[in-house]
């Protein structure tokens, strides 16, 4: 009986996990559906943007180290601090101008060139994002708080004590991650489905040159979804980032969001929150019953094993469009 | 034009090289990527001594110390490409990074270099028959983890049978080091050993911790570093695992693990072989000769820290093999093999660390010809989470040799055998 609370308890928690995957792989989704562009830079935007609002509320000078290495001053930070709220909304307005410079500088030069290239332009920005934020905010680990709870819940500890005689393990910060992704999803489908520049959106998404052809900006479009993204990578970055401390690492969650991504289909968005929810489950399930007697440590090479099961099956992923061409 | 541009280029080269007579120390540092923000702060400490003793004394016996940095990023190819790029003239290298040290100690064998990797690579390099060019002290991991079962000897009056440990360690050959050890130590004292691994980076490790809620070990020791440190120390206060009974390696064991944590991480406890803080008066000579004149690494913002120090002890180290190799070879310009005869008769005194201006902050050892790793103390250190620092809350303990030195005798003969190495007559 214990081992079935005890796998009841893992089956929770990995689709805890799993949302917490998807509102990675949600970024890589919207700029995918859109552009066609599968956004290298995704996890590193969660980073950069995590780095950012820690810096804000910390009232961090930017660019500290090297105003102080050019001109021998000591600067570190302001007199002030700011509230997590209107630190947040700066931030998203830097992940705004963020999308604004990298249509204007990236992608707009590459229109029309193979998805190959525009691919190997977001390793680029990858790698420029991430030392510019190493520049900009410097590279010690920075804690996050922004009044999330953390830590297990007592409430659900004690009504599964009382009801099963074994209290279940639930993180608060994943529980509020779980409500904040349902938002997020549901502000994402409002807006494609609601609303003229959603419209406009999915309609990029179906067909570029249709979609030009009755007077869609297709650059207005790109600046849209990658500010969209930048702020999902933003929510990403709290949540990971309220975890783990801000650092450096963090931009290595992307490799967590690949395997949802080739479950789920690169362009669906409920794809993006079921394929998380199965390889979280799928992986912690794994590491629970099977990790003892293989060593343990399965839970990275498992989740990109149980995609490659899936896409076996379903090459477009769970929720992905079937490419069909005709000859 | 072509006379300037070749003056020019001529000119930049003799800057960028070091001077042949300098004393160079290369610095194979990680300041990027995921293990950057431990990287940085160590790579500060070991830069700004050997800057304190250039600006300060000179040098050491007259010699300038050139300490070119190259940043590894903490993988294993680009530290084997720094340290091929930066070997010329070098004497000794010090990568921060089992890994990479692993690809090294057949290297420095062939280029005659010494290796120190104080508190981490391969534990058996302590047999300095076998691994005539590495040194390891003034501890390593096995000494590491035998010092904390020490602790816990002592906290439990001296009997662990029946009790229950896990190890929650980064699935690497630095996080399996210590588990022959404590396997052998469980042996011993009769306690249960529980490995745990955690997958790098160890960003997510929610199931490695339901586990051991599930368990409900007595004490957790843990063996990671980067983001694993972090993620751990939260994960525990999550499940309110007592922090008084979780103990990492020194590598687990820096304010950068705990404070993400905040009031939650307090009574966490750490070993470690250096001191931390800015509690000692060389940090009167730093402020006056590195500091104040903007000569600090980065500006000096991690002074103090529990791995700034340890870079800093680093530092101090191969300077005093340095001074030693000088005195044993009667000229201020040694090379690699003559530092290696300094390392070998070294003999680190409490006076002496007194003398530099780190009273206690590490061990008495002496190192020999057989002896590359010293006698393995190390202490036990606690977060106070309120003031924002860590307590020294024993002695140094020596470990316990009788289960230490068979296991490093029997993995470096099998070293030895596996390399066609003749042990070294000490």
């Amino acid at each position: 009986m214990d081992q079935l609370f005890y796998a009841s308890e893992v089956f929770i928690n990995g689709l805890m996990t799993g949302v917490m995957y998807s509102l990675v792989a949600l970024g890589f989704v919207l700029i995918f559906k859109a552009s066609g562009v599968f956004n290298y830079a995704q996890g590193v935007m969660a980073l950069f943007a995590a780095l950012t609002l820690v810096g804000i509320m910390e009232g961090q000078v930017p660019f500290s180290h090297l105003i102080n290495a050019t001109f021998g001053t000591h600067l570190s930070n302001f007199s002030w601090t700011v509230g997590p709220v209107v630190a947040i909304l700066l931030t998203a307005g830097v992940m705004v101008l963020l999308a604004i410079v990298i249509e204007k500088l990236v992608l707009q030069h590459l229109v029309g060139q193979e998805p190959i290239i525009l691919f190997m332009a977001t390793i680029g920005l990858a790698y420029f994002l991430e030392g510019l934020g190493d520049v900009m905010w410097g590279a010690d680990i920075k804690t996050l708080d922004v009044g999330l709870p953390q830590g297990i819940s007592d409430t659900i500890e004690q009504a599964t004590a009382n009801w099963f005689g074994y209290g279940f393990f639930i993180d608060r910060l994943d529980i509020w991650a779980t409500i904040i992704a349902a938002l997020l999803v549901a502000a994402l489908v409002a807006f494609s489905q609601y609303t003229k520049q959603g419209r406009a959106m999915r309609a990029v998404a179906d067909d570029h040159q249709a979609a030009l052809s009755v007077g869609i900006s297709l650059q207005f479009i790109w600046i849209m979804v990658w500010s969209i993204a930048g702020f999902v990578a933003l929510v990403a970055g709290i949540m990971w980032g309220t975890k783990s401390g801000v650092q450096f690492s963090l931009s290595l969650i992307a490799l967590k969001a690949l395997p949802v991504l080739m479950l789920g289909g690169f362009t669906s968005i409920p794809g993006a929150i079921v394929g998380g929810l199965i390889i979280g489950v799928g992986e912690k399930l794994f590491e629970f019953f099977v990790g003892p007697m293989v060593g343990g440590a399965t839970e990275n090479w498992f989740a990109y094993v149980l995609a490659l099961i899936f896409l076996v099956f379903r090459p477009q992923g769970l929720f992905g469009e079937r490419i069909i061409e005709r000859v | 034009m072509k006379m300037k541009l070749a003056a020019l280029a001529a000119g930049t080269m003799m800057a960028a090289a070091p001077a042949m007579a300098d004393l160079i120390v290369p610095n194979l540092s990680y300041r990027t990527g995921a293990y950057g923000a431990g990287g940085t702060q160590y790579a500060d400490g070991f830069n700004d001594y050997f800057t304190l003793l250039n600006e300060r004394d000179g040098g050491i016996g007259g010699e300038m110390i050139q300490v070119p940095e190259c940043e590894t990023a903490y993988n294993t190819e680009k530290g084997v490409e720094c340290y091929e790029s930066t070997k010329e003239g070098a004497l000794v290298f010090n990568p921060l990074s089992t890994g990479i040290t692993y690809q090294l100690i057949p290297k420095v064998s062939v280029d005659q270099k010494v290796l120190y990797t104080p508190g981490y690579g391969r534990t058996s390099a302590k047999n300095g028959q076998v691994f005539e060019w590495v040194f390891n002290a003034p501890a390593n991991y096995w000494d590491g983890a035998s010092v904390a079962i020490k602790y816990l000897l002592d906290e439990n009056g001296g009997d662990l049978n029946g009790k229950k440990i896990a190890l929650v360690y980064h699935n690497s050959a630095y996080g399996k080091e210590p588990i022959r050890t404590l396997t052998e130590l469980g042996e011993k004292h009769g306690f249960e050993l529980t490995e745990i691994p955690v997958e790098a980076p160890g960003q997510e490790q929610k199931s490695q911790w339901l586990q051991i809620r599930r368990d409900q070990p007595d004490y957790v020791l843990m063996w990671g570093w980067g983001v694993m440190n972090q993620v751990a120390i939260q994960e525990a206060a999550n499940i309110r695992f007592p922090m008084e009974n979780f103990i990492g390696i020194w590598w687990t064991g820096s304010e950068i693990d705990v404070m993400p944590a905040g009031a939650a991480s307090n009574g966490y406890k750490a070993v470690t072989f250096n001191g931390v803080g800015t509690d000692y008066p060389i940090y009167e000579d730093l402020q006056t000769h590195v500091i104040e004149p903007g000569l600090a690494s980065q500006g000096g913002e991690h002074i103090g820290s529990a791995v700034y120090s340890r870079g800093m002890y680093a530092a101090v180290v191969i300077a005093e093999a340095i001074r030693k190799a000088q005195e044993l070879a009667g000229t201020s310009a040694i090379d690699a093999p003559q530092l290696r005869e300094g390392f070998e008769n070294l003999n680190m005194t409490q006076e002496r660390l007194a003398e530099i201006g780190l009273p206690d902050f590490g061990p008495a050892f002496e190192l020999s010809c057989s002896n590359h790793g010293g006698n393995g103390k190390a202490r036990i250190q606690q977060w106070d989470a309120e003031a924002q620092q860590w307590t020294l809350i024993t002695d140094f303990t020596e470990p316990d040799s009788e289960i230490l030195e068979p296991l490093i005798e029997a993995d470096s003969t099998a070293f030895a055998e596996e390399n066609g190495i003749t042990p070294k007559d000490c």
